[in-house]
């Protein structure tokens, strides 16, 4: 049945653009949301908020400028390199940020994204201050693509990215690793008692958690096709969160629903008021109040009561 | 004799300046099953603290196998084939009963692959077989904070055996247990030690389960050992009968 469910909504997904052309663009940074979003929600399952994680998505980013900048003009390349350049930042980081939990685990994530942002609006002869840096249009396979194309390809290649990376996510939550991860929530005491190194689990997501939010953050760097500051400042790492809570934190999906569902509804709520923010505002108090488990919830339960 | 498996030699704590042990020195030998009886707040559960790593005493030290392990974390003692379960079960109360055993067999087996399921046919067979032996095969499914007191005192005992240890400590084993549930627990509990030659160091306020199933009994008394022996020495022991039994 999941596979099924699965299955009609990337069709849906892959035709829609055909339909209505301006959909593709939102559509690619809806999708570049939700890897950075599921990132967020790997970190919820130990009971970890970070309101951060912007930083990866901009650093990635900022890794596919940089490398564009010295010569490396290849997707696949700067795809890879600038996600194991947010790995990398991950791994810095989280050595450091792992040791706290709750409020100050938040709070500190929170504050080295900021000295993030603040480094990459100041450093102007670097970064570009905040005028950013462009992302040129890579080759793909060797061949230089048009910009219409390039997007084009860019869309369905973050499809399949999504299924693929999706289910791999899935398979690590499901490992004891995954599992360990989810029991960092309930019982430290006990996971130390079984032997299993708290601190590893929790590196391991940590650095999973900043590759997901890198991959979101090149994929975005191509369809904008530049990369600024604001991509790491703090109202953008809240975002993350609130996708993430919307869409739920029960499953891989939830992610991926939450920003679709945010960037349409954004999309939608722009052409009819300028406090659009508004409208997604009670839009999260809804289902906080009424789907607890986000929008993924509604999907599992009637799954489950099919079975 | 056979040689000590753990030996806690001149243990010094004191928390306020009330002494949980003062140069207090144990041994437990290969194969025994020791019970450590006394009032509340003498010190017992304090001494499986030191012996697992989660405080450090203010002077002395831990041996395993003759190995100082007094510095060592409780992960790196748990490592070293040495399993508790606790006064308060420490449980994953979020997960499963199934996922909780399943876990615990995870991190025996060393299996931190990020790619294979936790839910393997194999380790969800060992993890019932387990389940079965403390009588909660039933609950598998269950979350393991719906349990009963009880039925989580006896998970939490199940997700010890689960680390295949070679020294058990159990703090208060029976307690939260129901009357009806108490002998058969422990007739299980020690037909699964004797089986998997698992030495086993045990906390109780159960005379009666003390006076079954100990091959000796220790008895800490204001961080110190009052008396020592068999079970039918210790209880004959006037002393003890007054101070810790509460008979003449």
């Amino acid at each position: 049945m999941r596979t099924i469910v699965t299955a009609v909504a990337v069709l849906i997904l892959a035709v829609l653009p055909v339909a209505a052309p301006w959909l593709q663009f939102v559509l690619t940074l809806a999708i570049a949301k939700g890897f950075a979003a599921l990132g967020v929600a790997v970190l919820l399952r130990a009971g970890l908020i970070s309101i951060g994680h912007a930083m990866f998505f901009a650093a990635s980013a900022y890794g596919v400028a940089f490398l564009a900048r010295a010569g490396v003009n290849d997707l696949g390349l700067l795809l890879i390199f600038s996600v194991l350049t947010a790995a990398l930042v991950g791994a810095i980081a989280g050595l450091f940020l792992i040791r706290y939990r709750a409020i100050f685990f938040a709070m500190l994530n929170l504050a080295v994204s900021m000295v993030f942002y603040a480094l990459c609006a100041k450093l102007y002869g670097v970064t570009g201050g905040t005028d950013g840096m462009p992302v040129p249009i890579p080759a793909v396979f060797g061949i230089m693509l048009g910009e219409p194309l390039f997007k084009t390809v860019l869309f369905y290649l973050s499809l399949v990215l999504m299924l693929l990376v999706g289910l791999a996510v899935q398979r690590y939550l499901n490992s004891p690793l995954g599992h360990a991860l989810s029991a960092v929530h309930s019982n430290e005491i006990r996971l130390e008692y079984l032997g299993i190194p708290v601190w590893a689990v929790l590196l391991i997501a940590y650095v999973v958690s900043a590759a997901l939010a890198g991959l979101g953050g090149a994929i975005a760097g191509f369809a904008i096709g530049r990369v600024v500051p604001d991509f790491a400042f703090w109202t953008a790492s809240g975002h993350l969160v609130l996708i993430a809570v919307l869409g739920g934190i029960g499953g891989v999906p939830g992610a991926f629903i939450g920003a679709l569902f945010l960037e349409l509804l954004h999309s939608a709520a722009v052409t009819v008021t300028d406090a659009w923010n508004l409208i997604v505002g009670l839009t999260l108090i809804v289902v906080i109040m009424f789907l607890p488990q986000g929008f993924y919830g509604l999907f599992s339960r009637k799954e489950a009561s099919s079975l | 004799m056979t040689r000590p498996i753990l030996e806690a030699r001149g243990l010094h704590v004191a928390f306020n300046g009330v002494k949980a042990a003062d140069g207090v020195s144990i041994s437990i030998q290969d194969g025994e099953f020791l019970a450590i009886i006394g009032p509340n707040g003498a010190g017992k559960t304090t001494l499986l603290n030191i012996c697992t790593g989660y405080i450090r005493p203010g002077s002395g030290s831990v041996l395993l196998d003759g190995h100082d392990i007094t510095r060592l974390s409780p992960r790196a003692i748990a490592r070293r084939g040495v399993a508790r379960a606790f006064q308060i079960p420490q449980l994953f109360s979020a997960q499963r009963v199934i996922d909780n055993m399943m876990l615990a067999l995870a991190a025996k087996d060393g299996l931190w692959s990020a790619i294979r399921p936790l839910d393997l046919g194999t380790r969800r067979a060992e993890a019932k077989a387990l389940l079965d032996l403390v009588g909660l095969a039933d609950d598998a499914d269950r979350i393991s904070s719906t349990l009963p007191e009880g039925h989580r005192k006896l998970l939490d005992i199940a997700v010890a055996l689960a680390l295949k240890p070679r020294l058990l400590l159990l703090d208060e084993p029976t307690s939260g247990v129901s009357a009806l549930e108490r002998f058969p627990l422990m007739e299980a509990l020690m037909g699964a030690l004797r089986q998997r030659r698992i030495t086993a160091l045990f906390v109780e306020h159960d005379m009666d389960v003390v006076a079954r199933y100990a091959s000796r009994v220790l008895v800490w008394n204001a961080g110190n050992i009052m008396a020592e022996g068999r079970p039918d020495e210790v209880f004959s022991n006037a002393q003890v009968r007054e101070r810790v039994i509460g008979v003449a």
